[in-house]
């Protein structure tokens, strides 16, 4: 490390850090202008959480006195800052239809979302790298045909009819794996892992091929630039052009394309949770949504926008380090 | 055949008026004594799960505020009521062990001695008293609090007896006490956290995702109940609770498509039983507006139902049969000698050229929120272009139905659960000022009959009113029952004690206290 790169390496660091913090201040703009609109949509929609809770059965009386019972009479941006009042100071508020905190409701449900999207980011991600890359430096040949076959058919394919067929073969047919998740506190990890195992493949059918179609594209695109076909002059071998000079230009779209996709096994995984009755939290907030539970749904979005907007940031930076030009940019 | 018939049919010979029932109790019987081979004494043992249609955070341990299936199930295993509804709908004792009354006003219950609750406390008549006034709170958010407008005044008589003053005469009492809504509970413990007195204990609940019940050996009817554990979830796609079911990951899943009875019959570890019940989808028409408001229109609309066609194509022939009136033919006050209206397209065409609609486009409201009613309003929609009537079918989504679309057009489906009375059906679906008189019909004999019938002791003129009552909803309400939906649940063949219910699913969700596992 010489002397003179020094002041400039402060101050990439410190324009990085800017970044950081410009970026966390727009997140929370995010956040606000995300919960200001589910708001407003859920007060569009047809009825409130008293007259869901009361049925169809229930007397005008009755659910004026329930609507006032959850403080569903008071004005709507009395309510709107009410919350956001309360979330500011770190609550959540009450589920009005659990009659639970909202934070204890959600802790039941956010680890099983968390384990789920994990696992399937951990198979899904070296699977779809390997095929993106394999396909890309095999352009035009064979595997490549094979891979592209084979993954956008998987993008084709919806996750239900994977998940609902895998269940036939693996659960009714077999016998092999259960055909329900349940994740009892009680379970051992074998068990886990096999109730984890057909709803982890369902999610990671759409998203390895997804992931692997980008990574695919933004290595070849960097296959075509000259300094590839400089190296390849110089004699390297096409391991070492791939892995110590093609990926980290191509890190970038990369990283993004997956984490675009790896934010999907969060939020997008209701059909999955559905078809195998997982516990997660995106069947939670459809739950929320129907029944009008307006603090369960609000902490619900801000959880999957709240990660959204990480994962985007995250993406942003491994591609800032791992592209030195981007970082004076 | 095994002992949860024995027992049923005690109840059955032990009520006087159920000798006058036919149906369901009369297919019981004889089944029931034909037992050959009788099996092993039902035995202790056995932890099944059981898959139900509905789960959601709206989950509750509250009796009073029971919504969903899930949620009757859940209460029926925990608590006890005051009386059980037998196969023939009729009461039986349960923590009321007599009751006694001069006026069918001024009620006496003795209750049962020595029951206790799941923590070892005694039931008082101050527990009877606390759980069927709290449901005349608005704080508890009582779906019967409507129904408990009837109790003047509920109060302990004694060390065991409660005296229940209605506001006016009901012969149904003991049944609308047999509602799990007025589930005995504690007094004064404030939250409700699922401590009863009925066969099981509450292990675990955690709402939309699982509840786990375990046996209560000190269940206040002898030797029951049977199942060790039972862990109750909620599988809301049909095609992955069959699954579950036909993997042999849960023992019952209820709520079976009459599409995939097949796939249930065909296997050999498993059974499906169906259920004649009383829940109905309907068409109502308003009579306080265009073009209901002439009475030929709904007569007409009558005519133009393929019921057969309705049983066989969208309920696989699990139905029964309906005449426009909410009484299906196995209830104990069904009247079997009113004409059954049919499909004939004369008739139709005559009457809707009377009502004086024309060619005017006639928007029927359906939507997934009413079982099966989108395809039976696509097949009303044909027949009436037979016969050039311009009816439309509109679709709308399930969510929010009930709130704005149920009730608010000239023409709409409804769907309704089987209610345990004919008065509590009338009362609510049909009287004039009823809040969910669908059809907006009022009719005044309909209604001097209702509180006639209400406070009649004799079966065979009660059994004559209700009986003019269904003549009078056939021919003048504009509302169409064309079937009564039966209710298909599947087991693992292992589960034994099986009878038919018709208030429900999972024998009216009472399987918990009959059946047992042979495996």
């Amino acid at each position: 490390m010489t002397p003179s790169a020094d002041p400039g390496r402060r101050a990439s660091h410190a324009r990085l850090l800017r970044m950081i913090v410009a970026r966390i201040g727009v997140a929370v703009m995010t956040l606000f202008l995300v919960s200001l609109i589910i708001f407003v949509i859920t007060n569009l929609l047809p009825g409130d959480a008293a007259q869901e809770l009361l049925g169809q059965t229930a007397t005008p009386a009755q659910i004026a006195a329930l609507r006032h019972e959850m403080g569903l009479d008071r004005p709507a941006p009395v309510r709107f800052g009410l919350w956001l009042a309360g979330l500011a100071g770190g609550d959540a508020g009450m589920s009005m239809v659990t009659n639970m905190p909202v934070s204890a409701v959600i802790a039941e449900r956010l680890p099983n979302s968390l384990l789920l999207a994990a696992i399937a980011a951990l198979v899904s991600v070296p699977f779809a790298l390997s095929a993106g890359i394999l396909s890309a430096v095999n352009r035009g040949g064979r595997i490549d045909s094979a891979l592209n076959l084979a993954t956008l058919s998987m993008v084709a394919v919806p996750e239900f009819l994977v998940a609902t067929i895998a269940v036939l073969i693996f659960s009714v047919e077999l016998r092999w794996l259960p055909s329900i998740s349940m994740l009892p506190p009680d379970a051992t990890l074998l068990d886990r892992l096999q109730s984890l195992a057909m709803p982890v493949a369902s999610l990671s059918f759409v998203v390895v091929a997804q992931m692997a179609r980008m990574t695919r594209a933004a290595i070849i695109d960097q296959l075509d630039r000259p300094y590839v076909e400089m190296a390849r002059l110089k004699g390297l071998s096409a391991r070492r052009i791939v892995i110590g000079h093609v990926l980290p230009n191509a890190l970038g779209p990369i990283v993004n394309a997956m984490a675009l996709s790896l934010s999907y096994l969060l939020g997008g995984a209701i059909i999955v949770e559905t078809i195998f009755n997982y516990p997660g939290l995106a069947s939670l907030m459809v739950n929320a949504v129907t029944s009008r539970d307006m603090p369960l749904l609000q902490a619900c979005a801000m959880i999957f926008c709240g990660i959204y907007l990480m994962m985007m940031l995250a993406a942003d930076l491994i591609a800032i380090i791992a592209n030195p030009r981007l970082r004076t940019a | 055949m095994d002992e949860g018939f024995a027992l049923s049919r005690r109840q059955l010979l032990d009520t006087a008026r159920t000798l006058a029932v036919g149906g369901a109790a009369g297919l019981l019987i004889p089944e029931a004594l034909a037992a050959a081979p009788r099996p092993a004494r039902p035995r202790v043992g056995g932890r099944i799960r059981v898959a139900y249609m509905s789960i959601s955070t709206a989950d509750t341990l509250d009796p009073a505020r029971a919504g969903m299936s899930t949620d009757y199930a859940r209460h029926f295993l925990l608590y006890s009521r005051l009386f059980d509804l037998s196969p023939a709908m009729q009461p039986v004792p349960a923590l009321a062990e007599s009751f006694a009354t001069e006026d069918l006003k001024r009620w006496r219950l003795t209750l049962r001695k020595s029951v206790v609750f799941h923590d070892g406390k005694s039931v008082t008549p101050a527990d009877v008293v606390y759980s069927l006034l709290r449901h005349k709170e608005p704080a508890t958010g009582s779906k019967l609090a409507a129904v408990a407008e009837q109790f003047a005044s509920v109060r302990a008589d004694g060390p065991n007896a409660v005296v229940i003053d209605l506001v006016g005469p009901n012969a149904d009492l003991p049944i609308i006490l047999a509602q799990t809504h007025f589930s005995i509970l504690p007094a004064g413990r404030g939250r409700v956290t699922g401590v009863g007195c009925g066969p099981f204990k509450l292990k675990t609940f955690s709402p939309g995702v699982r509840t786990v019940v375990t046996r209560n050996p000190n269940f206040w009817r002898p030797g029951r109940p049977y199942l060790e554990e039972i862990e109750m979830i909620g599988v809301p796609d049909e095609v992955s609770r069959i699954n579950a079911l036909l993997s042999g990951d849960v023992q019952m899943a209820m709520g079976v498509n009459p599409r995939s009875a097949r796939r249930v019959l065909e296997s050999p570890g498993h059974v499906m039983h169906a259920a004649p019940s009383g829940m109905y989808t309907n068409l109502a028409m308003r009579q306080d507006r265009f073009p209901a408001a002439n009475p030929h229109f709904g007569l007409g609309i009558k005519y133009l139902m393929d019921r057969p066609l309705i049983k066989r194509a969208l309920f696989r022939n699990y139905a029964t049969i309906g005449n426009d009136h909410p009484i299906p033919p196995f209830h104990p006050f069904y009247r079997a000698d009113l004409p059954q209206t049919g499909l004939d397209l004369d008739r139709a065409k005559w009457h809707l050229q009377k009502s004086g609609v024309g060619i005017t486009r006639v928007p029927m409201f359906a939507s997934a929120a009413a079982e099966a009613s989108v395809d039976m309003a696509s097949i009303l929609q044909e027949y009436a272009a037979k016969v050039g009537l311009n009816l439309a079918v509109n679709r709308v989504p399930a969510d929010g139905y009930w709130s704005t679309h149920w009730m608010r057009h000239p023409l709409f489906f409804g769907n309704n659960n089987p209610r345990p009375t004919a008065d509590l059906l009338f009362s609510l679906f049909y009287k004039s000022d009823a809040a969910w008189n669908e059809s907006g019909w009022k009719n005044a004999r309909f209604d001097s009959l209702l509180v006639e019938a209400r406070g009649e002791r004799d079966f065979a003129r009660r059994k004559q009113l209700y009986g003019e009552m269904q003549g009078l909803a056939r021919a003048y309400c504009s509302v169409s029952i064309p079937v009564f939906i039966s209710l298909l649940d599947g087991w693992d063949r292992r589960l034994k004690g099986w009878f038919s219910h018709p208030l429900g699913n999972f024998m009216g969700h009472t399987f918990g206290e009959h059946m047992w596992w042979e495996g």
